[in-house]
């Protein structure tokens, strides 16, 4: 090995490290825990600092650490939804303490953005959440274009295809949300059936945007096309095709026995707990409080549009289940009155500055080249500043923090995806649980790791 | 916003893109958070890192002197529906800042986070290792003067 000097003295800190081990990531064992992690865990007292913590002097009264088994799960697990790391304390069957460790898919992409401009940022950012792409790129340019100062000027058709897409990816989140929740739990014909119906939702994504997954398709400024003739019949087609599938859903998994038994008090959180620790979407709503930034932050025109905010009461996993059930259904609504909503006109801004020249003036004139040339090869200049954008995305806020410093490309970009403070729950979620408990409880979180590790 | 406020809680306020922006001190930084809780602002909704090495002349309100790092927090407050945004200015000779840790649990991952990319420290965090790189990983990859790098090519094809 060689030293640190001599790594920094290397000129690119390009380092490759032969013998990488897992050391200071293990479950470290009780004694060298502080306490203030142990309570955490505990979640009974999440608001209190160490020393109040102490005087209470309650610590668990967990068994030694000569009476417990320290096992590894994932990261290639194929119940940890991609590479999630969990170390979990077992007394038994029974989990005490868990640890997730993320960091296998780190992509690197928050510093890659610096180096690409805004009108590239949207393929990098689309990468992040993987099944929720069109949410990421609608974070991403809603703070591009307030950055610009242009966030009123967005035609409304363009923010209508931007609903409708998002929406849209919604649904097809959630369907492959209960495809794999059904997987985790052995209803194999749950998992086929949501690819199934996720294919359909697949099938009109490409139809639009060229491409089944990572589209980068709205970009600032608006979208990269308009929608293709016939979109409604296809949409159409979807809307009706659902239902009755989802009705299945219902008689295959919602009423049946064994699965509510699998489900049902299991990875129970309480409100308070889930707000302190940051969680947000469904897995805050589960445990009854109604925040849902569609209806409490309205953004783009969802203050237009009539829909529910589905909330469960006993914030356990089958109310995760069961509000993902439900809001493919409202987002079914939502998407019915955005067909019937849907405006003519523009489907981008016709800001010079933003938008390259249409492609039948390249043709025609050496301007619209040029200038279409530097579009493509500068960007804009986006005005010195810093935003925060959050949306509500399938898995809880996806926040965009850019800032800028007068260049075409962010000076910093930061993704708050949801699923990396999701995941600071399952410590607390699986606590006192069973092995065969924690996954269900990985499941009804549903993490995308693409976006937890960026 | 209407109302034009220039102070909180002792701290300048800035307006950016529309949105409320908090600069305390680092004295000040754990105190404001806590008075903002106390004002509803109860979710720290992200917590993030900025190195601005090479922008040190970014606006900022009078009296807020630049430093190299900030760190970034969002606050929401679900009650009143709004949100407020806290940059605290982190200098390089001294990288730590005070955990919310005890304010706000859900800190842990995004606090780690920021160590990780970052190299600022937070005082009283239960764990603070790092979190998305290997633990014997050398430097801080956000940091400007971090080159993007590369790995070695590790495996070739035979020579014959």
């Amino acid at each position: 090995m060689a030293t640190t000097e001599e790594h920094l003295a290397d000129e690119n800190y390009a380092v490759f490290i032969p013998n990488t081990h897992e050391g200071n990531q293990l479950l470290k064992p009780r004694s060298e825990t502080k306490a203030k992690e142990l309570m955490r865990e505990v979640g009974s007292v999440l608001r209190m600092s160490e020393a109040e913590a102490a005087q209470l002097g309650d610590l668990p009264d967990d068994p030694e650490d000569d009476q417990t088994m320290i096992i590894n799960m994932g990261p290639q697990h194929p119940s940890t939804h991609g590479v999630l790391r969990l170390m979990l304390e077992l007394q038994g069957e029974q989990v005490l303490r868990c640890k997730p460790i993320i960091g296998y898919l780190h992509t690197g992409m928050e510093k890659t953005a610096e180096s690409l401009t805004y009108m590239q940022g949207g393929t990098n950012v689309t990468r992040m959440d993987y099944l929720s792409p069109f949410n990421n790129e609608l974070a991403f340019s809603m703070a591009t274009e307030q950055l610009l100062g242009i966030t009123g000027d967005i035609p409304e058709r363009a923010t209508w295809i931007r609903m409708l897409m998002v929406e849209m990816n919604r649904i097809a989140s959630h369907l492959l949300f209960m495809a794999t929740n059904g997987m985790d739990l052995g209803a194999v014909s749950m998992m086929i059936y949501g690819w199934r119906e996720r294919e359909e939702v697949l099938r009109f994504f490409q139809e639009v945007t060229g491409l089944r997954m990572n589209h980068n398709y709205i970009r600032p400024g608006g979208v990269a096309a308009d929608l293709p003739a016939g979109w409604r019949d296809g949409v159409q087609n979807l809307l009706d095709m659902l239902p009755p599938r989802l009705d299945e859903y219902d008689i295959l998994m919602t009423g049946q026995p064994i699965w509510r038994e699998r489900l049902q008090g299991v990875g129970v959180i309480t409100p308070s707990e889930a707000l302190a620790l940051g969680a947000t979407g469904p897995i805050v709503r589960s445990t009854g409080v109604e925040w849902d930034l569609r209806r409490d932050m309205p953004y783009l025109e969802y203050d237009k549009l009539d829909f529910d905010v589905i909330v469960g009461s006993y914030g356990d996993a089958f109310d995760r289940y069961a509000i993902r059930l439900a809001e493919i259904r409202e987002s079914m609504k939502l998407v019915q009155q955005i067909i019937d909503l849907m405006p003519e006109g523009d489907y981008r801004i016709q800001d010079k500055k933003v938008t390259p020249p249409p492609r039948a003036r390249i043709d025609e004139s050496m301007e619209a080249l040029i200038h279409h040339f530097k579009i493509f090869t500068e960007g804009f200049k986006v005005p010195e500043g810093e935003v925060y954008v959050g949306i509500e995305s399938p898995r809880g806020e996806l926040g965009c923090y850019i800032a800028s410093d007068g260049s075409p490309t962010p000076y910093r970009m930061h993704m708050r995806d949801a699923s990396f403070t999701n995941i600071q729950c399952l410590p607390h979620m699986m606590r006192g649980g069973l092995v065969a408990d924690a996954v269900a409880v990985i499941s009804s979180v549903d993490p995308v790791l693409g976006g937890v590790d960026r | 916003m209407s109302d034009t406020v220039t102070e909180l809680h002792g701290c300048a306020v800035s307006d950016s893109c529309g949105q409320e922006v908090i600069h305390p001190t680092r004295e000040q930084y754990l105190d404001l958070v806590k008075a903002l809780a106390d004002d509803g602002y109860t979710i720290c909704v992200d917590l993030c890192g900025v190195d601005y090495l090479h922008h040190l002349d970014r606006p900022l309100p009078d009296g807020v002197a630049p430093e190299r790092f900030e760190v970034v927090v969002n606050l929401l407050d679900i009650g009143n529906r709004r949100r407020t945004r806290v940059r605290v200015q982190v200098p390089e000779s001294d990288p730590v800042v005070a955990s919310l840790f005890d304010l706000h649990p859900g800190t842990e991952a995004p606090e780690r986070e920021t160590y990780d990319m970052f190299g600022i420290e937070f005082t009283d965090h239960p764990d603070l290792t790092r979190i998305l790189m290997p633990e014997d990983w050398i430097g801080h990859p956000l940091r400007k003067d971090y080159a993007i790098g590369r790995i070695p090519v590790q495996f070739k094809e035979t020579s014959n």
